[in-house]
């Protein structure tokens, strides 16, 4: 059989050796707690500087707008719960869109169960938000905005400058956050030039480890904890720090960072090469997302075959892709951002997502496609024969 | 120059059996434990086996177990979470003065959101008297949280009983056991507890990862929301090579707990016993009801960061108390509450034993110790002023 093609990098993403490296020998060295008076303690918490150092240069910020976090779930959380509950007596309103992720979604959930009210604003069919319309729906009791940059599930990249900008021009002192996990390491990320104020990080869709993100916040913003303890991370996030993992994450942005052009291209071959191939080779099938979509991400719609089953049949010759994101994998619910975008529900069951690294070749994409068209036609035949 | 590392109730190096079981983790099995391929399903059979060591090593099962990023995530899990889904039944939480701030401040800051918190005071070593917490139990009652060992000092508490106590009012029973695992024997069954917080890097384990045990029935209200991991009692892309840390290191802290503590107890006493010899030193916390490597002592007339910085340059790493709040000029909310005055709460000093320390270790801080103390005594105008009196 062919060598795994492992075309899930939305999923999650192989930690790269150089960050292992760095992460074993933290572990094995370094094993200070950062806030320890001695020798050991100063170690750990050098470690800590340079990750966050890594991180705020990789995105233009200061060191000092940089908290680490368990992930970007707990950094969503801590971004909209944070803010909005430091602001009550400025508003209840938030504005966030259907196609966020699920920790930004159930976040907003829990935020409307205290009270807040929440406008969850449509996209067009490629997934896109229309910034004119993140505008309309702000009132004169909204205290945050929150679009993600990248869509995890489409691809699609949101207009978010021009959100940040329109938000800016009120002075109206609203606080903008950006979901910025899918786009670390393959676009250009940069809150000041967004005017986001708050944006979330996760480090293992960075070839990074689990387990570890961070929340960017502007300085002189202030949050209100999810939870309270040692006073780590200035008491915005507090618990002895996982050094080993924000080492890794640390290691895992420089890469990303040296390499980021370089793999912007790269990724965006791949898939064109894919999606072109999907395209011209395997009838009734489409693209969702916009023409001008990340590069890492391809939603296709292979209709009348089931996802679930094609998904399968490629695992047995090699080939890993999901069905869309992988906290809901367990819930056979369609997908909230498919739906949003306007598929027919039939045909989100018959929607895999294909997600690239750098470490993918465009032999493994021939590869997939290849049997991709075989096993399309059938399961088609087979199908059409019940 | 000497290395000795006498600071494991801040933090303990990693199990080499530890670090060889997460190594595969942060290479080949890097799927996400919630993908339905073979990548995401061999990660999650690693996740599952982690879950029933955890589970096995203090008697619980496997589903009442949560693995978090943490100690301090536990703490407040635990007690923001069954705070705010016992609302409707009550109002009033307990709770002791010597807490880790994970649970002082998770308790102090449910006081805003209308709760009524008991902070119990403590006796002389620092333990909670049960007569205290049983008087303080009242109809709205829903929650108790009392550490089975302090950080600090290392009293043990009276878990068992408080826990007795609170099952018998029908009153929800969370118990910080963070120092106490692979330091003593923990069984959630014996202790009666409902909610028990655990972190892995105090028990040769990795940082960043942590276990909340829930009992089964016990209602929580969770702070993190998302995907459905952890019975979406804690949401998020799990710390899988953190996980596996944990799972190792707790099957090995019960297997090795009977070997380890009776030795470093040993080395305990000894330093206890040097340390008292200097002169004008007190022992803070209980003589024998103890953690086996906690020495907490207050040397008079000396500042305990000097000693610390004096200690360093020696090659030895101790603290003065817990290491998050070392930066802190604040002395220990713990030692204040013991009834110590603030000057020889400042003179404190803590050495916590593990797993790695010689008899030579002990011996060498020993002869070092006298000579660091009598020259920071020496330039001390308080010790000067003692002297002419
Ligand atoms: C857009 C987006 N936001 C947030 C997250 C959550 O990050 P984590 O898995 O680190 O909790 C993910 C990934 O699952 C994601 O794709
Ligand atoms: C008793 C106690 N509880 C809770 C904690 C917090 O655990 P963590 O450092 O994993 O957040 C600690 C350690 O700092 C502790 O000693």
């Amino acid at each position: 059989m062919h060598k795994p093609v492992y075309l899930d990098n939305s999923a999650t993403t192989r930690i790269l050796p150089e960050v292992a490296a760095v992460m074993r020998q933290v572990m094995a060295d370094s094993f200070g707690n950062p806030s320890s008076p001695h020798r050991l303690g100063l170690e750990a918490e050098r470690v800590l500087h340079t990750a966050r150092r890594m991180l705020a240069g990789a995105c233009g910020a200061r060191e000092a707008e940089i908290f680490f976090t368990s992930g970007g779930t707990e950094a969503n959380n801590l971004a909209l719960k944070g803010a909005a509950l430091r602001r009550v007596r400025r508003g209840r309103h938030l504005v966030t869109t259907k196609i966020e992720h699920a920790s930004v979604l159930q976040a907003c959930r829990a935020l409307e169960k205290q009270g807040f009210t929440v406008t969850f604003l449509e996209v067009d069919s490629c997934g896109l938000v229309d910034p004119e319309q993140v505008t309309a729906a702000l009132r004169p009791d909204t205290v945050l905005v929150s679009v993600m940059h990248v869509n995890n599930e489409a691809g699609a990249v949101q207009p978010i400058a021009e959100i940040g900008r329109l938000l800016k021009s009120r002075h109206s002192g609203i606080i903008f956050h950006v979901d910025a996990v899918q786009s670390l390491g393959k676009l250009p990320v940069h809150p000041a030039g967004w005017c986001a104020d708050l944006v979330s990080f996760s480090a293992h869709k960075i070839h990074g480890p689990k387990g570890t993100g961070a929340l960017f916040c502007r300085e002189g913003l202030e949050l209100e904890p999810l939870f309270h303890g040692g006073g780590q991370e200035k008491g915005v996030r507090p618990g002895t720090e996982n050094v080993a993992g924000i080492a890794g994450f640390g290691a895992a942005v420089r890469l990303c960072a040296e390499r980021r052009e370089e793999n912007q291209v790269h990724l965006a071959a791949l898939r064109q090469r894919l999606l072109c191939g999907i395209l011209a080779q395997i009838p009734d099938t489409a693209c969702n997302g916009p023409a001008a979509a990340a590069p890492h991400i391809a939603s296709v719609t292979f209709k009348g075959v089931n996802g679930e089953v094609l998904m399968h049949a490629l695992e047995e010759r090699g080939i890993f892709v999901s069905t869309g994101s992988a906290c809901h994998s367990r819930r056979p619910e369609p997908s909230h951002v498919l739906l949003a975008m306007g598929v027919a529900e039939k045909d989100i069951a018959s929607t895999l997502r294909f997600s690239f690294s750098p470490e993918n070749t465009t032999e493994e994409i021939d590869y997939a496609l290849e049997q991709l068209a075989e096993l399309a036609a059938s399961l088609r035949t087979l199908q059409g024969r019940r | 120059m000497a290395k000795i590392y006498l600071d494991h109730g801040a933090t303990t190096p990693l199990h080499p059996e530890v670090l060889e079981a997460m190594k595969p983790y942060l290479t080949d099995l890097f799927g996400n434990p919630s993908s339905l391929h073979s990548f995401g399903r061999e990660v999650r059979k690693g996740l599952e086996e982690a879950r029933e060591k955890a589970a096995a090593a203090i008697g619980a099962e496997e589903r009442e177990i949560v693995f978090t990023s943490g100690g301090t995530e536990s703490d407040n899990l635990a007690i923001r979470g069954v705070a705010r889904a016992a609302r409707q039944r009550g109002n009033h939480i307990i709770t002791s003065a010597v807490e880790h701030h994970a649970v002082l401040d998770a308790c102090l800051g449910l006081r805003e959101e209308g709760f009524d918190v008991t902070v119990l005071p403590v006796d002389g070593y620092g333990m909670v008297r049960v007569s205290d917490v049983e008087a303080a139990i009242t109809d709205q009652t829903i929650l108790i949280s009392i550490m089975l060992a302090n950080n600090e000092v290392g009293t043990l508490q009276p878990v068992a009983e408080i826990g007795k106590i609170a099952r018998g009012r029908g009153v929800v029973f969370h118990t910080d056991a963070v120092q106490a695992i692979g330091n003593l024997p923990v069984n959630v069954n014996d202790l009666h507890c409902d909610l028990l917080a655990l972190s892995a890097h105090k028990h040769y384990g990795p940082k960043g990862v942590g276990v909340l045990y829930v009992r089964k029935g016990t209602r929580l209200k969770v702070f993190n929301f998302g995907g459905s991991q952890e019975r979406k009692m804690r949401p998020g892309t799990e710390n899988v090579p953190g996980i596996i840390g944990m799972g190792r290191a707790i099957e090995l802290a019960v297997q090795e707990l009977d070997k380890k503590a009776d030795r470093i107890r040993k080395l305990r006493d000894k330093l206890i016993a040097g340390v008292l010899e200097i002169g004008d030193v007190r022992l803070n916390g209980h003589p024998t009801e103890r953690l086996p490597g906690n020495v907490n002592v207050s040397v008079r007339y000396v500042e305990g960061e000097s000693l610390i910085l004096s200690l360093d340059l020696k090659g030895i790493a101790a603290s003065s108390g817990s290491a998050c709040t070392s930066g802190s000029l604040d002395p220990s909310h713990v030692l204040l509450a013991m009834g110590l005055d603030h000057q020889t709460a400042h003179g404190s000093l803590r050495l916590t034993l593990g797993a790695g320390n010689t008899e030579e270790e002990i011996d060498y801080v020993l002869s070092v110790m006298p000579e660091i103390v009598s020259r920071l005594r020496s330039m001390s105008p308080v010790y000067a002023g003692q002297r002419r009196d």
